[in-house]
């Protein structure tokens, strides 16, 4: 990286960030003269029983459901009332939620009926990047470009290749852990082994990783699309932030294939080699929005299921002791800990034409969101939902993932992190104590973990 | 008695009684063939039953459509003959054919 300052002054030319200047300078003033869309701030209020409402005064698009764990009962009594269910008077607008298993994997599977663009999460894109692009939000056929163009980072050639350095980071950062005295997982281990991988695709300079984990909370964390806790100058300094980086890295990188110097299998390297993406960096909001999708995509989702395992270890110590007892049952655990943290609770459609889903009549234009979270827990699909079985049977068959063309396309390597975290785990500690509560998200869409204060005690026998 | 042949990355092999009307898939799957993943349990929408079908026997297997050629697509390990075995409906006429299991489902 210590070439970066020279290259910046001989390419000269990296527009994106401008762009985004741009763009935050409009929302700035427009927001001054009272032009701007309202920026809704969430205050936090009890939220009442399930019962007491009537059906179409449920809201599941409050950003507290999570934190005060009523989503259950909310998403019950849909599933079981109203499974098709018109929310219109919600702070992100009126929408649809889908909310059993069945029903969500037909919303996830026509992608002809139901449109990705353009943007998966329930409010809108922030003003000013209403053009910003990423294949999880766009319709075939330029989402099928784009996503050949990088899901060969997750080849199996490449996954074996990442075994190796993600269980020697894993063992290392394990090793530190201090043991017999508090301390948070969620900072400690699940945001920076996340942060390592990150950095690791995207060759990014390893002892920057936090800023890669600091981004991705900002976009998750963007109040009018989610009902977080951020603020929209921070979504714009850090895509401007974020777009600066990657260019400069990635001038850097094109600099060295134009040198003749063999580009490597990291995720930009991927895009410069391919045709259909090796311009990329000429449109900057196309080029932002697909590295904030691999940087948002790769960070709260595995950084939550990492802190979800503990937490069920804790609260459940018969199926630690299973799991301890017979270590094959790991990569079962793995998917069953997917399915109980669904760490992203849902991603949103918007109806192409008027389609009859259950009973109801959804309206060409209206929004659609599909509640992994909900399917999640659906009886009519899995036995015994709201159980946490290391052993369950089909335990893969979860929404978390979802289904269709826009299926993770990270699965196989997050799956992978959390089985070498646990194979790792088990050789070194023998009990996992969670002490005091645990601090929960405030998002609709992101359901994790803020902090986790846990106790680990070694096991006899553990390698120094 | 017929059988299909399912060949695991690492070259073992498991011969499986041919059960008509079931899809490959399913046969894979009660057979407790590894490899075989069937996320969506047989939507055509998770792309994770995904088998190569030696070239000579791929006439036999059907159509493909275009649901499962987009899901196809997004699998690193494709070749021309490979399909999801969940949208292969098992025929006696399928009597000795070989398939090859991915050495990853994604």
């Amino acid at each position: 990286m210590k070439t970066l300052t020279p290259l910046k002054e001989s390419i000269g030319f990296t527009p994106g960030h401008a762009t985004i200047k741009a763009a935050h300078i409009l929302q700035k003033t427009k927001s001054k003269l009272g032009l701007s869309r309202p920026f809704p701030a969430f205050i936090e209020t009890p939220i009442p029983d399930v019962d007491t409402l009537a059906i179409q005064d449920i809201d599941v698009s409050n950003p507290f459901l999570y934190r005060q764990n009523k989503w259950q009962s909310y998403f019950k009594r849909l599933r079981d009332e109203c499974p098709v269910h018109y929310q219109n008077k919600s702070a992100f607008g009126p929408f649809w939620s889908v909310t059993r298993y069945e029903d969500i994997v037909y919303v996830d599977k026509h992608h002809e009926l139901f449109s990705a663009e353009p943007i998966i999460m329930l409010g809108p894109v922030p003003e000013g990047l209403e053009k910003l692009e990423t294949f999880i939000a766009m319709d075939p056929p330029r989402h099928d470009e784009q996503r050949k163009a990088v899901q060969s980072v997750v080849a199996p050639q490449n996954l074996k290749e990442m075994e190796t350095l993600i269980r020697t980071r894993t063992a290392e950062k394990l090793d530190k852990l201090p043991t017999g005295v508090p301390f948070d997982w969620v900072q400690e281990v699940s945001i920076d082994l996340t942060a390592l991988m990150l950095a690791t695709l995207f060759d990014f300079p390893i002892d920057e990783r936090t800023k890669l984990a600091e981004w991705s909370d900002i976009v998750g964390a963007n109040p009018e699309g989610t009902g977080g806790q951020g603020n929209a100058d921070d979504v714009y300094l850090a895509a401007s932030e974020v777009m600066k980086r990657f260019s400069l890295m990635w001038r850097e990188k094109e600099a060295q294939q134009k040198g003749g110097k063999a580009l490597g299998f990291d995720l930009l390297s991927l895009l410069l080699k391919d045709e259909n993406t090796k311009d990329m960096i000429n449109n900057p909001l196309g080029f932002l929005g697909n590295i904030a999708l691999l940087i948002v995509g790769g960070n709260d989702t595995t950084r939550n299921s990492m802190t979800c395992g503990v937490h069920m270890m804790h609260q459940l110590p018969e199926q630690f002791e299973k799991v301890k007892a017979d270590p094959s049952l790991i990569p079962n655990m793995v998917s069953e800990i997917i399915r109980w943290q669904t760490p992203l609770a849902y991603m949103r459609r918007v109806a192409k034409q008027d389609v009859e889903l259950n009973g109801k009549t959804i309206k060409k234009g209206d929004k659609v969101v599909m509640w992994y979270v909900s399917g999640n827990r659906d009886e009519r699909n899995i036995d015994r939902p709201d159980e946490f079985l290391v052993d369950r049977k089909d335990a893969r068959k979860h929404l978390s993932f979802g289904f269709g063309i826009h299926r993770c396309m990270g699965n196989r390597l997050a799956e992978m992190q959390l089985r070498i975290l646990w194979e790792e785990m088990l050789e070194r500690f023998d009990k996992i104590e969670v002490i005091g509560q645990p601090k929960y998200i405030q998002s609709n869409f992101v359901k994790g973990y803020e902090s986790l204060q846990v106790r680990l005690t070694a096991k006899q026998s553990a390698p120094q | 008695m017929s059988n299909i042949t399912f060949i695991e990355h690492n070259g073992e092999q498991h011969s499986v009684e041919i059960e008509e009307g079931k899809t490959l898939m399913e046969i894979a799957m009660n057979n407790g063939i590894p490899g075989v993943d069937a996320d969506c349990g047989g939507e055509c929408a998770c792309g994770t039953c995904h088998v190569i079908v030696n070239p000579s026997w791929f006439d036999k297997t059907g159509n493909t459509n275009n649901d499962e050629l987009q899901m196809l697509d997004m699998t690193p390990e494709r070749e021309s003959s490979s399909r999801l075995s969940c949208q292969i409906t098992v025929t006696k006429d399928m009597n000795g054919m070989e398939v090859r299991i991915p050495e990853f489902q994604m």
